[in-house]
């Protein structure tokens, strides 16, 4: 089910669900952990040979991947750990400031 | 068309253990998860005997201890299974988080729990310390005079605990050794009756439903609806009240026996009443009565509903009434308020601007036996209190060597 | 079943981003190595004993979990899944239900060595169908670094500080994986997260069994360890190079070495990188205990080998 918790901050008490029961599996999807990065991590594809190493070691589930192929980093929820980076053995993953990057992306948007 | 009640009960002779595993055997639970402690041992060995007697479909889990009794409940009901188990006295008190947290998931579970004192000095014999303890639990509570009243009570729990407004465990109430191991007549409804009263158990939330996966028990710690929650508890025990009794009316125009929140004598025309709850309501009524005939105006209150508290009802049961007696078999060590009943009777008669003088009997610890003379003791003093319209001493023990 | 990495990235993630434990976590990896392993079209009930893991994938209105899932009490995960297996099997048996179900609990190592060892011992003996995973970071972290039975010796946590009468925790770790092989059971195995292909092999075992598996799996805690978060499948790949954390399993009660390891390295490896064992290296005052933490490594692999008939 989808179900829609916007305002669940003022919900009256009888509209909880009984027990607090959670009938949406999987609903964390909508909560993005992206934010408490403080370190991105940037995929350089053309280093990449597709090992999947940094997807199996993922603690996020945040190595996006397709028809056995790694095609990015989810963002959303990479909380930036770096582990990735260190693992990869071809250093197609670097660490970067969370902050410096996001201020680049701002100014990028800004031009645009 | 008037049911001939001859033709669906069946007489027997059974110890009251045997007769709540008999309740058992007619709910059929998909799972039973338990752990023997005296006087309890005897409802699940008679139960693991019909599982493997093939008599019912039950899963048996035979656990290492009552905490993963309840745990196990817990997981099962969860799960989407219709659940029992039963316990006593320490097997109660190992499980007490948990029995907050099978109420807490609202989770119908029935649980026979067969009243033993709580050690310390360890005693295997009958008080209510270990129920009474676990009032504030969320759990609804049925006490039992006999062993008739813990058979039906059980297959009556079943019905009140499902219920789609309540979804509440119910813990069914019988005197250790008194009712558990004491060999009893009673009648017992027809398998089929039982069956069709109790019905099939169709939840709406469970593990085991592929198409709607279930979160259980997930973590209130950080926005904090706990409050909300426990608020919706609250409102499925006051919505229980009428279910307990509408469930008591039904199985009365199936088996014969109705139920309500208590019964009474006398109380048309008594000036005096003694409340008492269990077993010993057998002896306080057939001394109450005897008393009557010699015209004396007292009458008697059988509490079976404990959880909730039926407390607008005794007020009104109460009212205009010279003085109350309330014998409880536990304490609460809370320095002289005295037992719980007796508490919480006091505290449902507040409003009432004509109060009647109350009274408190604390007998029976341990098992320490009740007699009918100390019935008739209490009942002359509660007579006196009337009279003089005084109390002496407001909290009493009865049967205490002093 | 395959185990090679392109195949486990198209298996489903049972356990979904949005979760909330600590970046470079150990315990998700264990996690979604475990359950690549889980059969193709099964449904799956998850359990969890109170703890980081539970705390941080529930928090009320989110589920990081894409199946059914029960958190009860701390020391009851063994229990109340083996109440939600009974179901199962009753439900099954009587034709309630038809979904195929599998059951697995990720309990800590306080949740499985300590509070919850005798729901664990209990259920393993009753031979409930379930994989028991411990996601092993020796000590309680959710409540803030407390020493556990997988603590080792020396280690520094905030009830086993060292100081001037203390070197830090002065018992040596049980040894959790041979108690539940001593269980009969069918499938037993230690793993680490960063062997992940030993990993994921022992979670498939461990899911065809017939009957209870239990998995000891190592996932370094960097807040509780001291070591950069970058490093923790690093950590975890130094304690099975070191033989402190040797990977084996017990099949249907046949001991194998799953990981060889031909240069054992020296403990020292290991320890000197995390703040844990800092004061270990400080002077010469608790040198000692380093030499016995050697010696009780050795003693321990020799003691392996010799059970599984390796060399």
């Amino acid at each position: 089910m989808n179900w829609d918790i916007k305002d669940i901050k003022d919900w009256d008490w009888r509209k909880h669900p009984r027990g607090g029961l959670i009938r949406d599996a999987g609903n964390a999807k909508k909560f993005k952990t992206g934010g408490w990065r403080s370190a991105r991590p940037l995929w350089d594809e053309e280093k990449c040979v597709q090992c999947l190493i940094c997807h199996i070691f993922c603690p996020d589930c945040s190595i996006k991947t397709k028809d056995e192929k790694m095609t990015g980093i989810d963002y959303d929820f990479c909380k930036g750990c770096g582990i990735c980076a260190y693992e990869c053995p071809h250093d197609a993953i670097t660490m970067i400031d969370e902050a410096e990057a996001r201020k680049k992306e701002e100014a990028e948007e800004g031009r645009a | 068309m008037a049911v001939n009640f001859k033709d669906i009960n069946k007489t027997v002779a059974l110890v009251g253990t045997d007769a709540v595993a008999e309740a058992m055997r007619q709910i059929d639970p998909d799972v039973v998860a338990a752990y023997p402690i005296t006087p309890q041992t005897a409802i699940v060995e008679t139960f693991a005997q019909m599982v493997a007697d093939g008599k019912v479909n039950t899963n048996y889990v035979p656990v290492e201890s009552e905490h993963s009794a309840m745990s196990a409940a817990i997981g099962a009901s969860s799960a989407g299974a219709r659940v029992m188990t039963a316990t006593a006295s320490q097997g109660l008190a190992l499980m007490w988080e948990l029995l907050y947290i099978a109420s807490g998931l609202r989770l119908p579970i029935v649980m026979p729990n067969v009243n033993r004192a709580l050690s310390a000095p360890i005693n295997i014999h009958c008080d209510h310390g270990d129920s009474m303890g676990a009032r504030d639990t969320g759990w609804i509570q049925l006490f039992s005079e006999n062993a008739q009243e813990a058979y039906d009570n059980t297959l009556q729990a079943m019905r009140i605990a499902e219920h789609k407004d309540i979804l509440l465990p119910v813990m069914v109430l019988l005197d250790g050794f008194i009712i558990s191991h004491a060999i009893d007549r009673l009648d017992l409804v027809d398998d089929d009756v039982a069956k069709k009263f109790v019905g099939q158990y169709k939840p709406e939330d469970y593990m085991l439903n592929a198409s709607q996966p279930l979160c259980v028990g997930a973590f209130d710690g950080l926005y904090g609806y706990f409050f909300e929650f426990k608020r919706q508890q609250e409102e499925a025990m006051r919505n229980s009240v009428k279910v307990i009794q509408d469930v008591g009316k039904e199985y009365g125009a199936v088996s014969g026996r109705p139920y309500d929140l208590f019964e009474s004598v006398g109380l048309e025309d008594a000036e005096y009443v003694l409340i008492a709850l269990g077993s010993a309501a057998g002896t306080v009524r057939s001394e109450v009565e005897c008393l009557r005939e010699q015209g004396l105006p007292i009458g008697m209150i059988k509490l079976r509903v404990f959880r909730p508290f039926p407390a607008k009802e005794l007020a009104a049961a109460l009212a205009g009434k010279k003085a109350v007696a309330v014998m409880d078999r536990s304490d609460t060590f809370a320095g002289g308020m005295g037992g719980p009943v007796f508490i919480e009777l006091r505290s449902a008669l507040y409003e009432e601007e004509k109060r009647p003088l109350l009274v408190n009997y604390v007998y029976g610890l341990g098992g320490r036996d009740l007699p009918v003379q100390l019935v008739n003791q209490a009942a002359t003093e509660l007579g006196e209190i009337a009279k003089s319209g005084q109390v002496k001493q407001m909290v009493n023990y009865l049967g205490l060597k002093e | 079943m395959g185990t090679s990495l392109k195949e486990l990235s198209k298996k489903p993630e049972i356990l979904t981003g949005g979760h909330r434990m600590c970046a470079g976590c150990g315990a998700p990896i264990a996690v979604r190595q475990v359950l690549m392993g889980a059969p193709d079209g099964v449904q799956l009930v998850v359990a969890n004993p109170t703890g980081c893991l539970e705390v941080s994938t529930t928090i009320y209105p989110y589920t990081s979990w894409n199946s059914s899932y029960i958190h009860c009490a701390f020391e009851n995960a063994a229990s109340t899944l083996s109440g939600a297996e009974a179901a199962y099997q009753s439900l099954k048996k009587q034709g309630k239900i038809k979904d195929d179900y599998r059951f697995v609990a990720f309990g800590g190592d306080g949740g499985t060595y300590d509070i919850g060892f005798q729901a664990l011992s209990g259920a393993l003996e009753r031979g409930h169908r379930m994989v028991y995973v411990c996601y092993n970071n020796e000590a309680y972290m959710n409540t803030g670094i407390q020493r556990s039975g997988a603590t080792g010796l020396g280690t520094w946590t905030t009830t086993s500080p060292h100081g001037t009468e203390s070197f830090g925790k002065t018992q040596n770790r049980k040894d959790m994986t041979a108690i539940a092989a001593a269980h009969n059971i069918p499938y037993v195995a230690q793993a680490s997260i960063s062997h992940w292909r030993d990993l994921v092999k022992k979670a498939q075992k461990a899911f065809a069994a017939d009957g209870p598996a239990f998995i000891n799996v190592l996932a370094p805690c960097h807040r509780g360890w001291r070591y950069p978060m970058e490093q923790t499948v690093e950590l975890a790949k130094l304690a099975v190079q070191t033989c402190i954390w040797p990977l084996y399993e017990v099949d249907n009660g046949k001991w194998n070495l799953t990981t060889k390891v031909s240069k054992k390295k020296p403990v020292e490896d290991y320890l000197k990188i995390q703040g844990r064992y800092a004061h270990l290296f400080k002077g010469e005052k608790h040198g000692e205990v380093l030499k016995r933490i050697q010696e009780n490594t050795d003693k321990e692999w020799e003691k392996l080998l010799q059970i599984c008939g390796a060399e």
